[in-house]
């Protein structure tokens, strides 16, 4: 049975969808997996929520936008909690926003890879967002924002960004 | 450099700094060098875990905007974004722990060198991008071994914030090994350089395996890391790392230790000065 609260859960989700990452915005917070889950009790809306990376500094900017967006939705009593556990994972990025990221010129994230402790070793090749070439290197492990790193295409003498696998 | 230079400063004061850790005895309460008395084991031992992170964090963030290339500016900045988020997450949950109201911001902000519990390895001065590498890379390799076991902790909240450090950690040690190669294996000078560092940054290790009671407590609550357990694969991975960098793996000898409980080298001071001056000149200060 769907009660009230579900469809205010459902509606209060779909616009939450108008909240993008400002580092990465072709992806939506519900896409990019922050937006964790909206839990309504009577008029107060609390917004469940979980960081990229441990210091990702865009995650107060979300928190503002997902407030000011519910605001403009009629939503006063909002709330926003933050939750750690489970961690987040690129894993839950899904095909549909991977290729949004890739038309936007970042490569997508691999699956993460089978979980090695230490891996002390370089990944497989990244293929070119551009020209799909996957004569590519990496030029930096770290990137402008702390969920993206920095590669360069031999193919098309292109620089271009990668969406870290964690 | 004259980083690696002051660093050998502290070997007088380095080593008589073991008593309190290794003299405690079971019944008694471990001492500290604030009070003498701790209190409460759990917010003692969070601190621990988060001091490492929020010092080595600040020491990568001298960095910003002075590293040799870009690319290294920004991945020592991320690192030390990282490191900071961590700390800032442990500070908080050690706060509630405590359960006097102070805050994450209070904890970092607002306590003395003396009370900081960090390891004295991550307060030592950065030297040059070689000695910076190596301490990464030797923080890195312990850190994903520690936070591996922390996921597993009995505190729900220690355990989750474990499970998000872990990946990050282990992205970063992938980085600091493959610039241990490059600058090992590299010229004479960066290969001079780097096995300069290790030599200066070694014995600085030993303490990272020096659990006390502190810790053995933590361990047997369910929410702790049995540190001298994890020795061993930390000696695999780094020996391993050092032998494809053609570096030469230091002997163990003279090792300075105390950061645990609060005996820390002169550098700490001078760092927290700098880093606290904002928020102690200006209480309570938002933007």
């Amino acid at each position: 049975m769907v009660t009230v609260a579900d469809s205010r859960r459902e509606e209060i989700l779909a616009w939450l969808d108008e909240v993008k990452d400002p580092e990465v915005p072709v992806l939506s917070i519900r896409e990019l997996g922050v937006l964790r889950d909206v839990e309504v009790s009577g008029d107060d809306v609390v917004v469940v929520m979980t960081p990229t990376y441990s210091g990702c500094p865009a995650m107060h900017a979300m928190e503002v936008d997902v407030v000011a967006t519910l605001a403009r939705h009629g939503v006063p009593n909002v709330r926003v909690k933050t939750v750690y556990a489970p961690a987040w994972t690129t894993d839950w990025i899904s095909d549909e926003a991977k290729a949004k990221l890739a038309a936007y010129g970042i490569a997508p994230p691999a699956r993460v890879e089978a979980d090695e402790l230490v891996p002390l070793r370089r990944r497989a090749p990244v293929a070119c967002p551009y020209c799909h070439s996957v004569n590519t290197i990496v030029r930096s492990e770290f990137g402008s924002t702390a969920c993206k790193a920095i590669l360069f295409c031999n193919g098309c003498h292109q620089p271009f960004e990668l969406f870290k696998a964690i | 450099m004259s980083g690696n230079r002051e660093r050998t400063g502290n070997r007088e004061q380095g080593t008589g700094n073991g008593d309190s850790t290794d003299g405690w005895v079971a019944g008694a309460r471990p001492a500290t060098a604030t009070s003498g008395i701790v209190e409460n084991p759990f917010f003692e031992y969070l601190l621990r875990v988060a001091d490492d992170r929020l010092v080595l964090g600040h020491r990568l963030s001298e960095w910003c905007g002075h590293a040799p290339i870009l690319e290294e500016d920004i991945a020592l900045a991320n690192i030390a974004l990282d490191l900071i988020g961590q700390a800032s997450l442990l500070l908080k949950l050690a706060g509630e722990v405590e359960g006097k109201g102070r805050t994450e911001d209070a904890l970092a902000y607002f306590r003395d060198a003396i009370e900081f519990r960090n390891v004295q390895l991550v307060e030592l001065p950065n030297g040059d991008f070689a000695a910076t590498i190596v301490r990464q890379f030797l923080f890195d390799a312990w850190d994903v071994l520690v936070l591996e076991r922390l996921t597993a902790a009995s505190n729900q909240a220690l355990a989750g914030i474990a499970a998000k450090a872990l990946k990050e950690a282990k992205y970063h040690v992938r980085h600091t090994a493959e610039w241990v190669r490059m600058l090992g294996d590299g010229t004479a000078e960066s290969h001079a350089r780097t096995q300069r560092a290790l030599d200066d940054l070694w014995p600085y290790t030993t303490e990272l395996f020096l659990g006390d009671a502190i810790d053995a407590e933590a361990v047997a609550s369910g929410s702790g890391v049995d540190v001298e357990s994890i020795r061993p694969r930390w000696r695999e991975m780094v020996e391993q790392v050092l032998g494809e960098a053609t570096l030469t793996v230091p002997k163990d000898g003279f090792a300075p230790r105390g950061g645990r409980t609060g005996r820390h080298t002169e550098h700490l001071g001078r760092m927290l000065a700098d880093m606290q001056s904002l928020a102690r000149a200006h209480p309570g200060a938002a933007w």
